[in-house]
């Protein structure tokens, strides 16, 4: 029986009328890969934004190794072994992707504070060389992120999420806008590397091809409410999954 | 492009050009050493405010601190009788750090336009009180500053003596401010002004990242004012005016966020070009600095010290 | 002596001074979200050109009640050249950057035109006190005030008035909430974006040229008086909320009655009490009273 890391129990969030998620219960445990599959507007990375503290639920809990994180902000949660990629990468556009990596591994070796010693050090370049590597934009290092394009942007979000060496790692849509080319060798180099971490992942996903490769577990969203939960073959082959998600009739 | 060509050690260049201002009291007449350290004293408020402009905050109220250190030395001098500078400049540093410890708890939650209307409020502030507390501060005539001494020593020619502690300071703080530019908390700055969703789930604090800044930039501008306290002589609520305040954003933004060393050329080249045009024609100066403000604000955002580096340097 | 109604009656004046400069300001800010540093220069322009024309055109005496519609034709002036101009030359290539640079931009505008200001007018003061004796003395409560402030609270509130029936009432008014709401969405709509934001500008300048103008026969018209105005101003929209031009009203209403009041029970912080309000809004409040809060969408 594995430890359980994130349980969400009876979230809502409301904007004004609409329930965005509707009483969502789910339980995910440690080591699990995760897929979570709907359309727009379904409330997948509203859910997501719950979990991870940008938004609070309406009402409901939700736990994270047995810590009530109900209404914690995004640093607490990071903090307790959370990270997370987005939808629209988050980064420091102005900046090279050398500065946001090793501005990254500064944060997380708490080094954050720290205003007298350089950020240029040999064992953080040397780090920070090699997780560009690993996602393969080891070329672009000196690129400023704003002339990256947005596949690149998108990896390099997932790479900031990673150098914090999580428990849980949520990602929203991490292939959306990733070239079809290195969708996989992205999520080739990512998934393999998280399981043998343990590391227990959720990722919102659009793509029913990445889902399916890549997560155990699928959870199909639809009008706020989780419609099917299980392996994630059973979950994609489900009639009323295929009509929510692509229209099938 | 991020400003990664900070390091922390000196460009030789910098250290040339220190050993040349150092020897110039040798060549140039008085006049044109006093303006010298009085555009370095000014260049540290610069510096002040240019950490807080890499985060995207704009200061207009930095005069605040500015007026802070003239006055803790105009006190000392004139109310106490003490005008010793290892007394009275870290008393300055000291008082203008904890009053940016404090304010800066209730302006870090701000940014943009509320950031710099804050500011620019609390100096107004300080502005008001210096002006109607006649007893205790001088109201409009201010307070004189006499009786300078270094280390127990009055010395016969006190101008000269200021010059090289001036110059002495600015090397320690263009080193402390190299430092910390170079260091994760100046780069966070940085990243602050980009994206502070990120740096939240980087588990950092984008308010503390500001608030040290902050309390850095309080202190150097505080030194800057007690310097310039003995240079002139005088302190006057002026230094606490907005205007005050807008020089510094001024000579800030002209000089970029780039390097440490820009505020100080900056202000030298502030300093002189204002003497020699006020002489020439006193109604056109304002127009001509914000002719100049524009001029960089159209066509070269990030001040006019990036024009000159990149004129120099290769092509690659 | 009965202080109550003299906190009162100065307080409105003061409020109703600040006002029009305010108002300006802060629709200015909701349509370009620009913070106009310069503001407190097109004040000035407009009690200088409102001086001038006085001085030229009403005679030594400066009689009778042309000289208010003079004044009311300088603030016209300014708004219908000026305003364009600047909107035009040196705003439009700032839209769409980081709101520090439009301050910048504005502040380097104020640069220009002190001197501006200086070169044309000279440095010697303008005295035109004609409309000011029009309206002689008041008794109110027992107490004897000058008239002439009322008269621009009358315009304070005229202005307001005809403000809000813009805003509500008209379709240049609806335009100009659309785009304040949201801009590209405007422009998506159909609307004409730059000529709205010539227009809000010319607008704000005009109640900027006309607060200047009608303080003119007040006070002597000298350089910098658009520096002191300018930060008052700030104070105001800050307490009000940047873009409400209710929030602006309040805001005037709260700091002109706080400063009466300073200034006859503690004479010495009738300066800082305006700066201290702001302070204590923003802390309790950080965007102002009516102001709005953006949240990112990720």
């Amino acid at each position: 029986m594995t430890a359980t890391m994130i349980e969400v129990q009876n979230v809502s969030r409301a904007f004004d009328m609409l329930r965005a998620v509707d009483d969502v219960s789910l339980s995910v445990g440690e080591g699990e890969i995760v897929g979570i599959i709907g359309t727009n507007g379904s409330g997948k990375t509203t859910l997501l934004n719950l979990i991870t503290g940008y938004l609070q639920p309406t009402s409901g809990r939700i736990v994270f190794q047995g810590t009530d994180i109900t209404g914690l902000g995004p640093r607490r949660i990071t903090a307790l072994g959370m990270a997370r990629s987005f939808q629209t990468p988050q980064l420091y556009t102005g900046l090279t992707v050398l500065d946001n990596v090793l501005i990254a591994i500064a944060a997380h070796s708490g080094r954050g504070a720290d205003f007298w010693m350089p950020m240029y050090r040999r064992d953080c370049l040397s780090e920070a060389d090699e997780l560009l590597a690993r996602f393969g934009l080891r070329d672009q290092a000196t690129a400023t992120v704003s002339n990256l394009p947005e596949g690149g942007r998108k990896v390099l979000d997932v790479a900031l999420s990673v150098v914090l060496e999580p428990k849980i790692l949520l990602m929203d849509e991490p292939t959306s806008g990733v070239s079809a080319r290195d969708k996989f060798s992205v999520m080739d180099t990512l998934m393999p590397a998280l399981k043998e971490r343990r590391v227990t992942t959720i990722f919102v996903e659009h793509d029913l091809e990445i889902m399916e490769r890549y997560a155990e577990r699928g959870v199909a969203f639809d009008g706020g409410k989780i419609i099917a939960d299980g392996p994630v073959t059973d979950v994609l082959a489900r009639l009323q999954v295929r009509r929510a998600v692509l229209g099938e009739d | 492009m991020s400003e990664t060509a900070i390091r922390p050690s000196l460009p030789l260049a910098a250290i040339a050009a220190f050993a040349v201002i150092a020897v110039l009291p040798l060549f140039l007449s008085d006049w044109i050493v006093f303006l010298i350290a009085l555009a370095l004293a000014k260049g540290a408020v610069v510096l002040g405010v240019v950490l807080l402009l890499r985060g995207g905050l704009i200061s207009f109220g930095h005069a605040l601190y500015f007026a802070i250190g003239a006055y803790t030395v105009g006190f000392l001098a004139n109310r106490f009788g003490i005008g010793e500078a290892l007394v009275a400049l870290p008393l300055a540093i000291i008082i203008s750090a904890l009053v940016a410890a404090t304010l800066g708890l209730l302006l870090t939650r701000f940014r943009g336009i509320y950031f710099a209307m804050l500011s620019l409020a609390l100096s107004m502030i300080l502005y008001t009180v210096l002006i109607k507390f006649y007893d205790l501060t001088g109201g409009t005539d201010g307070l004189s500053v006499r009786g300078f001494a270094l280390a127990g020593v009055t010395p016969t020619h006190p101008a000269l003596v200021q010059y090289y502690l001036v110059l002495v300071l600015t090397v320690a703080v263009v080193y402390v401010g190299a430092r910390f530019l170079a260091s994760p908390l100046g780069y966070l700055m940085q990243a602050v002004r980009y994206n502070e969703i990120r740096i939240e789930y980087l588990g950092a604090s984008a308010s503390r990242a500001i608030l040290a800044s902050y309390v850095v930039s309080g202190a150097i501008s505080g030194l800057g004012g007690a310097l310039v306290a003995y240079l002139i002589g005088h302190v006057s609520p002026e230094l606490a005016f907005w205007v005050s305040s807008g020089d510094f954003v001024f000579v800030a933004v002209l000089g970029g966020t780039g390097s440490v060393l820009a505020p100080f050329v900056g202000s030298i080249a502030f300093e002189f070009v204002k003497n020699y045009a006020l002489k020439f024609s006193p109604h056109t100066w304002k127009l001509t600095l914000g002719v100049f403000l524009l001029l960089v604000i159209y066509f070269q955002p990030q001040g006019l010290w990036t024009l000159l580096t990149r004129l120099r340097a290769k092509p690659r | 002596m009965n202080i109550l109604p003299i906190i009162l009656i100065d307080g409105i004046t003061f409020a109703s001074w600040l006002f029009l400069v305010s108002a300006g300001i802060t629709f200015i800010f909701g349509v370009l979200r620009i913070l106009n540093v310069a503001h407190g220069s097109l004040y000035a322009i407009g009690a200088y050109l409102g001086a001038t024309f006085i001085l030229q055109f009403a005679g030594q005496e400066q009689h009778g009640w042309v000289t208010l519609l003079l004044l009311l034709l300088a603030a016209t002036v300014v708004g219908l050249t000026l305003g364009p101009l600047i909107e035009r030359l040196f705003l439009r290539r700032v839209y769409g950057e980081d709101e520090v640079i439009g301050l910048l931009t504005t502040f380097a505008l104020f640069l220009i035109l002190e001197d501006v200001v200086r070169l044309i007018w000279g440095i010697e003061p303008y005295l035109v006190e004609g409309p000011f004796r029009l309206f002689g003395r008041v008794r109110i409560a027992g107490i004897a005030f000058a008239g002439y402030p009322f008269l621009l609270t009358i315009v304070a509130i005229v202005a307001g008035l005809l403000l809000w029936f813009v805003i509500y009432h008209t379709s240049f008014g609806r335009q100009v909430t659309c785009v304040i709401n949201d801009r590209e969405m405007a422009g998506a709509l159909g609307i004409n974006v730059p000529r709205i934001d010539l227009m809000a500008f010319a607008l704000g300048t005009f109640l900027a040229a006309l607060g200047g103008a009608f303080t003119a026969p007040m006070m002597s018209v000298e350089p910098g008086m658009g520096v002191s105005v300018i930060v008052l101003a700030f104070a105001v929209v800050g307490i009000g909320g940047l873009g409400s031009i209710g929030g602006a009203a309040l805001g005037c209403i709260i700091v002109g009655i706080a400063r009466a009041a300073a200034v006859q029970l503690f004479p010495e912080i009738e300066l800082f009490v305006i700066y201290a309000l702001m302070v204590a809004v923003l802390l309790w409040r950080p965007q102002g009273l009516f102001g709005a809060i953006e949240l990112r969408k990720i």
